[in-house]
Order: C-alpha cells, then structure tokens, then sequence
C-alpha cells in the first residue's frame, strides 16, 4: 500500500512581515517549519502503517524553494520513506488552481496512491483549497474535516467534523483526506530518525523534468489575482471600565446586559 | 468568453429540507452585487425535493429566481454528485459569478468545482465588491492568521467563485411580495453516484454550532478548572449561547475542541463575544476579531484582547460572571 502526505513549509511565526510597498509577504526561509497540520496528517499516516499487516510505502511531497527540503527532512525523521520536492522558479506565485495542479502532475509521475493526506489549511494562504481541488484534478473524492480515520474494507473511514456533529464515512477506494487537529497526535523524532533523515536524499522535480505545460503552473498561470495586500485594522477604541471593588463589578454588568439588549440577543 | 457569461449565483444550503439561514447572509450580498452588475440573482440549491413554500424563502430574501436539482441522493452533502451537479449547471448557464458559504460543505464543494474545471477561487472573504471600471469581482480576505487582508481578482476565468465567511456580513430580510420563478431540475443518474457514502451521523452534544451562535461565552486559562465551566455554561444557557474557549482551556480538558476559537480552531464572529479569562494571544484573536462586538474580562489591566474590545473589563471573571448570570436570570422572571 501507498500513502501520500502532502507538506507544506509555512513560516513559522504568525508575525508576516510585508512589504507595504509591494504588497507582498517577505519570507524569511531561516523560521519556516512544516505546516502544523501538516504534521498531523503525517502522524495519521504513520499509525495506519504501524496498524497495517502489509507493507506500506510513506511519501511526502512538497511545493516550494529548495530551503523547503529541511520540512520534508523532517518528515523523514518522523518516520516517512521518501521525500520529493517540486522546486522551481516556474512554480512561483501559483494559486491553489496552480499549486494543486503542480502536485497532481507530480503525483501522475511518482505513483499511484491508495490515500493522499493533507492539512485542512495551511497557516500563511489559509485557503483549504489544495487538497480538494488536487482530488478533483485526480478524479479522487475528498473528505475535508477529517477528525479520525481508519482502514474499512474497500478503502477508508473517516470521520468528519461538520457545523452540527460528526458524520463518519466510507470511501470505496483511494481517496484525498484533509485533517484537523483532532486527528491524531504528532511524535517527536527520534536519534536514529533524525540521523536517518540526515542521511536521506530527497528528490527535487523541477518544471522541465514534471514536463507540466508552463500555462498550468506559476503566476501567470493562475486564475486568481492578488492584487493588494493590507493590514487589518481591528484596534477598537474600547471603552474601559474598572470592576476591582462591587460598585465597580455591578457597573460592568449592567454595561453588559446594556450591549445584550442594544445587540437584540437579551 | 466573458460576455457569454451572465447572472449571479448564490448556493443556499438546506439541511432536513429545511433552507440554512447561512444562505440569506449570502442572498444579502449577492443582491447587491447583482444591482450592481445588473444581472439576475439566482439561488441555487441541492436537496431532496423541497417544497415550493421553502424555495419561495429564497426569493423572498432577494433571488430573482430558484434553481433547485432535486434528487434523493442530493438530500445530505456528499461531495461527487454536488460537484457533479453544479458543474453541469455552470456549463449549461454560464453565470458570471458565483457564491457559497465558507461551511464545511461550501469549502469541500467548490475548491473541487474550481479543481475540475479551472476556475479562480477566493477563499472565506469578509467583503465582496464590483471593481468600476472593469465589473470584476473584488474579493478580500484575511490570510495569515488574520495578520493580513488580500484583495483578489479573477480577470479570465468564468464564473469569478468565491466562498465567504459566515456572519460576515447581514442576513437580507425578507418581503413576501418580491416576484421571482422557481426552476426544478432532476439531475440524471449519472451525476449522481458517489464513490463517498454515510454510515451514521452523532450530532454534537452542544449541537448548537458555535459558528452558527449570535453569542459566544469564551473562556481561557483563566477559568482555572475544569468545576468552573459551568459558570460559563450557565450564563450561556440563558442567552441560548454558544461556549467557546482559548486553547489553553481546550488542551487542559476543560472544554472541548469543537469549541476551540483560533487559528487551530474555528472561526466565529457573533454578535457578541464574550472572552473571559483569555489574553488576547494573536492565534485566538484570528478567530474572533471579526465578531461585532466583542467584550473582555480580565484582571491583567494590560491584557492584549483588551485592545480588541469594544468593552474592555478589568476585574475578576468569577465575580463577574455569576452576577451577571443572576441578573439576566431576575430580568427573564420579571418578564
Ligand atoms: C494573502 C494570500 C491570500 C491568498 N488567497 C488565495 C485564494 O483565495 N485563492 C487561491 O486560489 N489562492 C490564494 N492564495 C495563494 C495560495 O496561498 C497558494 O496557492 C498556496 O500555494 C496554497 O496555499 P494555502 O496556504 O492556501 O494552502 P491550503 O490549501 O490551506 O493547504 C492545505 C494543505 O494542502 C497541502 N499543500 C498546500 N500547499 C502545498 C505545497 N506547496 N506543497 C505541498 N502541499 C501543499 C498541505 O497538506 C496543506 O496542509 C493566496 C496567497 C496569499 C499570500
Ligand atoms: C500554531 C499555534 C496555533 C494556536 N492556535 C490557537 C487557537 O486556535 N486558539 C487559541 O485560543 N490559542 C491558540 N494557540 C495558543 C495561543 O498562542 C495562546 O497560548 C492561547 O490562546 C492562550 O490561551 P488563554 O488566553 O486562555 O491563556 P493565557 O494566555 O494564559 O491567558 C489567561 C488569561 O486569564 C486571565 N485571568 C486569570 N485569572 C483571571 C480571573 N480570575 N478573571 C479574569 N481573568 C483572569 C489572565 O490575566 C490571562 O490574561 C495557538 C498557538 C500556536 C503556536
């Protein structure tokens, strides 16, 4: 059996910092770290193949600079098998179209997979986007908002967290899943796996070699535009109210039931 | 190519036949784009057979016209034959731009849609604008934990899709007298198979979504044990509120993850919400800073959240909390 997980390196520190002039983020390659989620995905993968009786083979694969190497390292000190990194100047700039083109171009070159895992979202795009539009590209379903998931007969069992509940479903065959938080926890790497990972080559793919149509990657390619890039401003100018002494505390809650009733919810 | 596509489409949401209201905060939006542009708003929506007094909601809150594919297979979201289905209603209509909520159903559906058939798609927008000059869709959003706003444009590709965050905007209200035309369309079978299916469904004990709730209770580390919810419980029980919490409290045990606000949780903005005992760290706020009103309760005088609040209270939670759980108890008995 293959398994698939998709890793993105993200930088690590929610503080972006942007270049108001351009209105781009500047990155800074020293601080990125895989995508947290990304992490959980992994360690999902890593427990079905301590759970399966048969050989399972682990790949990850990553878009990004060739600094995004040290993500797919790690991954491999965690406990993956092989590392393949799609890196080119070509790939720059690619929206979620783009990106999860880029991928599913590679995946028709590197195997055949019986799952593919990835994040929900990644912590910088925060888009969602890549995994269900990738299983749509591969002609996989998708299940998003995976918050368990198993072996079932013919495929997989997933759990899923929606608005209302849970729902559990069963796929037929191989399938994309994009997992929460909540679907498992992630290990920490051991001494011989970070010496493993030291060890371990990954492969780099660039555009010649995916031999993808330059119309289909980049940012030129892509059918989204950004086309400004600003700071929120949420600071509100908040009214204050001391509530150290009961004058004070009884003050602050008839200020509370006041927005209560001006809001229309009391 | 552009000129060939025409019209505004919203996907309503419905579940047990029932329209979600989700789908009029989109109607609001999407009636205003359509003035602007000019163009019809339709309002489509997937389900097993509605009946026409559920569609006319629909139209009541603004769509010109109702697009319903009605099939037993449509009657929970699954995503093949939704994607199925849509696909073969853009290809067939051709609108100019089209609209979905950012649920957990909205951003499975159309990622996959903009997957198939290469098409732009802007993520969770809090502000949906047409550009003057061009008529383009802008499309903000934030990125970045909240840490920034990006404004988007799909010049080429046809429909302009994006998903938007609910209770980001207003629902439209409603007016009964507003004409407007129901089309039924019985999708064939081949649209309809899925290699996706349910085996049992568990709604959430707290089966009240907290993304769904005009008010949140949120507490933080500062709620100090797990004994302590209730007070948070409580007070949410009489505003029919939901209970949120930082993840501090969530990985303590005290409250559970699907009432984790956050960058690794969810994403609400309420009327009102509520942050007692939470400092305010950048990946809470990314959770809730869009909320309409937001209170905080906090003995620290320097608590960041209190720079995020409209009504910013330095005091001890548990003195506060229980009086005010008292209080809104005594106004319902009067009444
Ligand atoms: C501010 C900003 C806003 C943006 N908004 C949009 C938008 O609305 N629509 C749009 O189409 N594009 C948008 N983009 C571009 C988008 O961020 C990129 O296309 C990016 O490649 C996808 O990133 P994401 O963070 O959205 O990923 P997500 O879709 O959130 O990532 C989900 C999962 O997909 C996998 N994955 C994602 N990227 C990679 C990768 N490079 N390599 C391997 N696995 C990966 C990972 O498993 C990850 O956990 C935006 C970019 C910026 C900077
Ligand atoms: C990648 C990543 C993702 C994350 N995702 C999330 C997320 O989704 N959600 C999230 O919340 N956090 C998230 N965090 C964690 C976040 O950084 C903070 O650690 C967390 O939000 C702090 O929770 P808190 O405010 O409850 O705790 P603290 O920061 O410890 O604050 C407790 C507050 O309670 C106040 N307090 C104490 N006693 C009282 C009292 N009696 N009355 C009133 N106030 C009192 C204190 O003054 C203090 O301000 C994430 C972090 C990382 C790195």
């Amino acid at each position: 059996m293959n398994i698939l997980v998709l890793i993105k390196q993200v930088p690590e520190s929610q503080a972006t910092r942007m270049d108001e002039s351009t209105g781009t983020i500047v990155r800074e390659a020293a601080n990125s770290v895989i995508n947290p989620l990304d992490l959980h995905a992994l360690e999902c993968a890593l427990i079905l193949r301590e759970q399966s009786d048969t050989t399972v083979n682990l790949d990850c694969l990553s878009m990004g600079p060739p600094a995004a190497v040290s993500v797919l390292k790690e991954a491999i000190a965690l406990g993956a098998d092989q590392g393949y990194l799609l890196s080119d100047r070509k790939f720059a700039g690619s929206d979620t179209w783009c990106t999860a083109r880029t991928l599913a171009a590679a995946i028709a070159k590197i195997g055949s997979y019986d799952l593919i895992l990835c994040g929900e979202r990644a912590t910088d795009g925060e888009t969602g986007q890549t995994g269900p539009a990738l299983a749509a590209m591969l002609d996989l379903p998708v299940l998003t908002y995976a918050s368990a998931i198993s072996r079932s007969a013919g495929g997989w069992r997933v759990r899923r967290m929606l608005e209302d509940g849970y729902e559990t479903v069963e796929t037929t065959g191989p399938a994309v899943v994009c997992v929460l938080k909540e679907a498992s926890v992630p290990r920490l790497p051991t001494l011989a796996g970070k010496r493993r990972a030291r060890a371990a080559s990954c492969r780099v793919i660039d555009a010649a070699e995916l031999g993808i149509d330059p119309a289909d990657t980049g940012l030129n390619a892509s059918p989204t535009r950004v086309v400004s890039i600003f700071r929120p401003n949420h600071l509100k100018h908040s009214e204050r109210l001391s509530a150290l002494d009961p004058a004070g505390v009884e003050r602050a809650v008839e200020k509370i039931i006041a927005i209560f009733r001006q809001k229309g919810v009391l | 190519m552009n000129s060939a596509h025409q019209g505004i489409w919203i996907l309503a949401e419905q579940s047990q036949g029932r329209i979600d209201p989700v789908s009029y905060e989109l109607l609001g939006r999407g009636r205003i784009l359509a003035d602007k542009r000019k163009h019809p708003l339709t309002a489509v929506i997937l389900g097993a057979e509605l009946p026409d007094s559920e569609l006319q909601q629909l139209i009541a809150r603004g769509a010109d016209r109702v697009l319903h594919a009605s099939a037993a297979e449509l009657a929970i979201f699954t995503p093949e034959p939704y994607s199925a289905c849509l696909c073969a209603l853009i290809q067939e209509e051709k609108p100019e731009i089209l609209l979905a909520a950012a649920t957990s159903s909205g951003r499975t559906v159309m990622p996959y849609i903009a997957g198939k058939m290469r098409l732009g798609l802007t993520a969770d927008c809090t502000d949906l604008d047409i550009e003057a000059d061009s008529g383009l869709l802008l499309q903000t959003r934030p990125a970045a934990g909240g840490n920034i706003m990006a404004t988007i444009k799909t010049p080429t590709e046809r429909p302009q899709m994006a998903t938007v965050r609910p209770h980001s905007s207003r629902p439209a209200e409603p007016n009964s007298d507003r004409p407007g035309e129901i089309c039924r369309w019985e999708p064939p079978a081949a649209l309809l198979s899925s290699r996706v299916r349910r085996v049992s469904f568990e709604r959430a004990p707290d089966a009240r979504g907290i993304q769904d709730a005009e008010v949140v209770i949120a507490v933080g580390r500062g709620i100090k044990k797990a004994e302590n919810m209730s007070l948070a419980r409580k007070l949410a029980g009489l505003l029919d509120a939901a209970v949120g919490a930082s993840r501090e409290a969530v990985d303590r045990g005290w409250a559970p993850y699907s009432g984790q606000v956050g960058l690794s949780g969810k994403t609400v903005s309420p009327k009102v919400y509520l942050a007692a005992g939470i400092s305010g760290a950048v990946q809470h706020l990314a959770g809730m800073q869009t909320s309409d009103t937001i209170i905080a309760i906090n003995t620290d005088p320097e608590a960041p959240i209190f720079q995020y609040s409209e009504l910013a209270i330095c005091g001890d939670l548990f003195t506060i909390l229980p009086l005010l759980t008292d209080k809104i108890a005594a106004s319902r008995k009067q009444s």
